[in-house]
């Protein structure tokens, strides 16, 4: 039948083939890790091999984020607002130590320890900065992520569902920290692993 | 360039012996500064960037140093004589004293008109921690504090009167705290790491109870 120009498919499977290949990112940097960004967006490494070479610089016509950096609580407000501004259906990359936990500036008063802790993340990229070669892993398990996405049922994603809500709270800053310090439906602080014998 | 002794001696001579106090550093960098005192350092400011032979007109840095109170043990040895003849008996006195702290403004100076090597390094110190920070600012004389003053009353709480625009410049407006102070005592929220260690770790011990002490014999080796 595909010799005769028939196409037997579902929908849910043309509709991921498509998105999964033409994801625009939103054109964001943060710090450094912003730099091995734009290199793989240059020549050498071209992220245009997968489709995804238009950076947005709206977070309205935007459907990647890629968090390449230290979020300090400063910046964060704006983050988690381009994030809600961004239309459904959205996806995160956290790129690098810093915006995955803190990084190498975990105890200092002025970063976040983590953007899970604020906006849901769905692949986590480790490295200080990791390569460009890690970066398009990162955005290929996005595209499977995307492949294998069911459109119905329980497992569908959180913008098809009544249950879920698309709109994260924006943290206001408070006198000596963000209020709330994370968001408690997202993240909640892992329980000590106590070992025997230790 | 004159060294730091003449500079010293020609402010003392314009504005008054007590203005000015030369700090020499032990230290191997060896980088002695003068200590202005506040309420003239804006005319000796002035003084340094206009005079001919110093044309300072270049601040490269501006930065704080937070001085907490110290205390300080003073012994003092004094001798007293042995009512029964014998040698000597040398008696250890130790008093202790608080050494009131103090905020800093340390600012390093070089002349570009005159090609100058080394800076000149001018402090200057504020009354005490807690109710008496304000320091007279030194923008009006050389333009490039401005960010830096700002950045010193972020995160050392020093009031610069005259700054054109004394904002926090790198934590938010609502804050009110001063991260740079040696007794800042950073937010809470803290979670559990696999391998705390030092501070750290001192705060996993008031947040989650000790784990309980091995009760396996542990191998005799």
């Amino acid at each position: 039948m595909r010799r005769q120009g028939v196409l037997l498919t579902s929908f849910a499977e043309i509709y991921n083939w498509g998105r999964a290949n033409s994801i625009w990112p939103l054109q964001f940097g943060l710090a450094c890790c912003a730099i091995e960004m734009i290199c793989v967006a240059a020549a050498r490494f071209d992220i245009a091999r997968f489709g995804a070479e238009i950076f947005r610089a709206s977070p309205r016509q935007a459907d990647l984020m890629i968090m390449n950096g230290t979020v300090t609580k400063k910046m964060l407000p704006q983050v988690v607002r381009l994030w809600n501004q961004m239309g459904e259906p959205k996806f995160c990359i956290v790129m690098g130590a810093c915006a995955s936990s803190g990084g190498p500036f975990r105890e200092g008063y002025n970063v976040v320890k983590g953007i899970d802790r604020f906006i849901p993340v769905d692949v986590y990229v480790p490295g200080c900065p990791p390569r460009p070669e890690a970066l398009l892993h990162g955005l290929m398990e996005i595209q499977k992520k995307m492949r294998e996405e069911p459109l119905t049922g329980p497992d569908a994603p959180r913008y098809f569902r009544k249950d879920t809500t698309c709109e994260y709270p924006i943290p206001e800053f408070g006198e000596h920290d963000l209020v709330p310090p994370y968001n408690s439906e997202l993240w909640k602080p892992p329980a000590p692993i106590v070992r025997e014998g230790k | 360039m004159e060294t730091l002794e003449q500079i010293r001696d020609r402010i003392v001579a314009k504005f008054g012996a007590d203005t000015v106090t030369l700090i020499t550093n032990p230290g191997p960098s060896a980088q002695h500064s003068l200590l202005l005192v506040a309420h003239a350092a804006r005319d000796i400011a002035r003084f340094l960037h206009d005079d001919p032979a110093l044309r300072l007109d270049y601040c490269s840095n501006a930065t704080g140093v937070d001085w907490p109170d110290k205390e300080i043990v003073e012994t003092v040895k004094t001798t007293q004589p042995d009512p029964a003849g014998g040698p000597d008996k040398v008696v250890e006195t130790k008093t202790k004293r608080i050494q009131p702290g103090c905020l800093e403004a340390v600012y390093h100076l070089y002349s570009i008109a005159l090609k100058s090597a080394e800076p000149v390094i001018i402090r200057m110190r504020t009354a005490n921690r807690t109710d008496d920070v304000t320091l007279p600012s030194l923008t009006p004389v050389w333009r490039s504090c401005e960010f830096q003053e700002r950045e010193i009353y972020d995160l050392y709480g020093i009031v610069f009167t005259g700054h054109p625009d004394l904002r926090r410049i790198l934590m938010w407006d609502e804050f009110k705290d001063h991260p740079m102070r040696k007794d800042y005592v950073g937010p809470d929220d803290y979670e559990w790491e696999p391998t705390p260690h030092g501070e750290v770790l001192e705060r996993a011990k008031a947040h989650y109870p000790t784990p309980p002490a091995s009760t396996s014999p542990k191998s005799e080796e």
